[in-house]
């Protein structure tokens, strides 16, 4: 299988779905002449004209309210938040016209439509541009939300999402774009992963960890750690925040009766929560701990380059979590 | 080096055609053949009246909040008539009396009022957007599915309404600003009724006038007699025109006024004379209109009276029918659908849940 990165998966699926079907089209801030902030939409002017891959004022509320409007016609427009912190100035159009309107009409009108970007902290972006948003997004029904962090994933769950007919918000990672991994040959036919479908990405019978985005990879790092010391976790990745697969993390509690929860934002009224929340609900009889969360500090990212790195969750933190829920610390 | 005045828009005009007494300027007067004259008045008056009759509704408590249109009736009929059926209408939560023109059922608007998404329902093939709620919320989405025309090769016009308050909005300005850069075809209708809930129009902006507001956007602004359904409808026709024709927005100011509560859950005693409510009545639009009509000799005094009790008669039985179909809605089955394209499982498990015949509550 081909090695590519996040940045050329999400490029290969905006190529394929522009080219599958002429309604889909791509604006947002610097995504034509410049190919992206992120460089994402690479080449994607030149094939496709600048109608279809269009170059945006500084206008976030603006371009993601054409975008509900353009899909209310039918269109499938593919919105570049040029990072979802931008989009908290959008919210209004994201959560009270994009996820309201399909309601709204009794179903008559459709919303099918991208809101995609990096999310969360890159380096030293300092607090207004290091916000995890999922949970902003995540919390309105009407709204689905996915977090790939793998470039199959990027690629397999951004062509899913083009072409849902409700509204989904594609969370990507700043620090994932160069991130390379095997992604099956385009020759060898359209490659798409259902949203609402979770992924084990390691499997292991002591403990879960379950976690979202480019933590993932955090979590696969701990995994290895505890490995060393005989201890064998189970890495959940949820890659669909809404819908959620709920059987999934439930499986691999009833196998491993501990969990963590991972995730790069905050604490208060976070993902983990509602996964929390879940699993008490669902999987109490099944527990031999409480399920902990490990999570960014509750305080807005501090600039400092070691501040910053403190501040993160990281396999550290994971680790120790995980031998808490093990009763090993 | 100079210092000099610059030309950077084209000067601002102000149309009227009709005024208060019913004598036109023959000049500006537009060639609208009688039968459409007629459908327009009529349309105001069903307007006028189904506004009367939801009020009353309101306050015997059959319908929930909504939001009057009486006094408004020629700036959004004057507007809308000068689209066509294929363009496309953006309403705010105002627009009863475009509603109607555009053919939208006063028992489907009932319904709505009543609280029942099924009233936005429209036929399979008309273009009217749902009610947008949130002040200004709908310009983007007019301004987006002008894109949409533009991206398909069509030669239609989204055609959106707004009041005074909404130019304040960042919607208002972004939305512009796009029809401007990327020439779309949109008409943005603005209905300045003087008032926002309780902030008077002075209180909104500096701005002398609120259609010089697309000078700065690049797009042309007039300013009109809102109260005077041929002022309105001439530049309305012009906007329409330049849009389909590719050259892009026009903003057009209606200047009309507010005769009743911003909604229902609001008292305008407390913030406005009566005094001042006194003099718009004078400027009524409809009346304005009836006496232009009779001098015309299109309608003579009996027949506009007849008109009158006709649109009464019609509109008797509405809430009869809107009661008939609200029977057969409600309960869980309706409440859960549509938050998605399909219903997700735990929706599917709520809706039990919120039903009668399961005691399973899950959240996940």
């Amino acid at each position: 299988m081909p090695q590519i990165t996040y940045r050329e998966a999400l490029n290969q699926a905006l190529a394929e779905e522009m080219e599958r079907d002429e309604t889909v089209f791509l604006m947002g801030e610097e995504v034509a002449e410049y190919d992206g902030a992120y460089k994402v939409s690479k080449g994607l002017l030149e094939r496709f004209g600048s109608d279809r891959v269009v170059d945006s004022p500084i206008s976030e509320l603006g371009f993601a309210g054409l975008g509900v409007g353009a899909a209310m016609t039918g269109l499938r427009p593919v919105i570049e938040f040029m990072t979802f912190n931008f989009s908290i100035l959008a919210l209004d159009q994201v959560i009270n016209s994009a996820a309201k309107l399909h309601y709204m009409s009794a179903g008559q009108f459709s919303v099918p439509m991208v809101f995609r970007g990096p999310t969360g902290a890159a380096l030293q972006l300092s607090a207004q541009h290091s916000q995890a948003c999922e949970t902003w997004y995540v919390h309105s029904p009407g709204i689905k939300l996915v977090t790939p962090g793998t470039p199959a994933d990027a690629k397999g769950l951004l062509k899913a999402a083009i072409r849902d007919d409700d509204p989904v918000a594609v969370m990507e990672g700043e620090l994932l774009y160069n991130v390379k991994g095997e992604v099956p040959d385009p020759e060898e036919g359209d490659f798409i992963i259902p949203l609402g479908v979770a992924d084990v990405k390691r499997e292991g019978d002591h403990v879960s960890i379950i976690t979202h985005g480019k933590m993932v990879h955090v979590a696969l790092q701990a995994a290895g750690q505890l490995a060393k010391e005989g201890v064998d976790a189970e890495v959940v990745d949820l890659r669909s925040l809404r819908p959620l697969d709920v059987e999934a993390i439930l499986r691999s509690v009833h196998k491993t009766n501990r969990a963590v929860y991972l995730e790069e934002g905050w604490p208060y009224v976070g993902i983990g929560a509602q996964i929390v929340a879940l699993i008490q609900e669902e999987a109490f009889d099944y527990l031999d701990a409480p399920v902990l969360r490990v999570t960014q500090a509750d305080i807005p990212m501090p600039y400092a380059k070691n501040l910053e790195k403190l501040a993160k969750p990281d396999a550290k933190r994971v680790v120790a979590a995980c031998k808490r829920v093990l009763y090993q610390d | 080096m100079p210092r000099e005045e610059m030309e950077v828009a084209p000067p601002l005009e102000y149309l009227s055609i009709l005024d208060e007494e019913g004598d036109l300027d023959q000049e500006l007067e537009p060639d609208l053949d009688e039968e459409e004259l007629v459908q327009m008045y009529r349309t105001m008056l069903r307007a006028r009246r189904f506004d009367k009759l939801l009020l009353e509704w309101q306050r015997g408590g059959r319908i929930g909040t909504f939001a009057p249109v009486s006094g408004q009736e020629a700036s959004q009929i004057g507007a809308m008539s000068a689209a066509r059926d294929e363009d496309w209408f953006v309403p705010s939560f105002r627009e009863i009396a475009a509603f109607l023109w555009r053919g939208g059922d006063p028992v489907d608007m009932t319904l709505y009022n009543a609280g029942w998404n099924e009233g936005v329902a429209i036929p399979e093939d008309a273009r009217d957007f749902p009610i947008s709620i949130p002040v200004a919320s709908q310009l983007p989405l007019a301004t987006g599915l002008a894109y949409a025309i533009r991206l398909r090769g069509e030669d239609d016009v989204a055609m959106t309404f707004f009041g005074d308050g909404a130019t304040s909005e960042g919607d208002f300005h972004e939305a512009l600003n796009f029809a401007g850069t990327f020439q779309l075809p949109v008409v943005f209708v603005c209905q300045n009724n003087q008032w926002a809930i309780s902030v008077p129009r002075e209180r909104q902006t500096a701005s002398e006038t609120l259609a010089q507001k697309g000078l700065a956007y690049g797009i042309p602004g007039i300013q009109v007699d809102g109260n005077d359904i041929l002022a309105v409808r001439v530049a309305a026709d012009e906007a329409v025109k330049r849009a389909r024709a590719g050259d892009g927005p026009t903003l057009v100011e209606c200047v009309t006024y507010r005769l009743k509560v911003h909604t229902t859950a609001d008292d305008p005693s407390r913030y406005r004379d009566e005094e001042e409510v006194e003099r718009w009545k004078e400027r009524d639009p409809i009346p304005r209109f009836r006496r232009y009509l009779e001098k015309k000799g299109i309608l003579d005094e009996g027949e506009a009276d007849e008109m009158t009790d006709s649109v009464e008669e019609e509109l008797g039985g509405v809430w009869e029918e809107a009661e008939e179909r609200i029977e057969t809605l409600g309960g869980p089955d309706v409440m859960f659908q549509h938050v998605y394209a399909d219903l997700p499982p735990h929706l599917e498990r709520q809706r039990k849940w919120f039903g009668t015949d399961e005691e399973e509550n899950d959240n996940g």
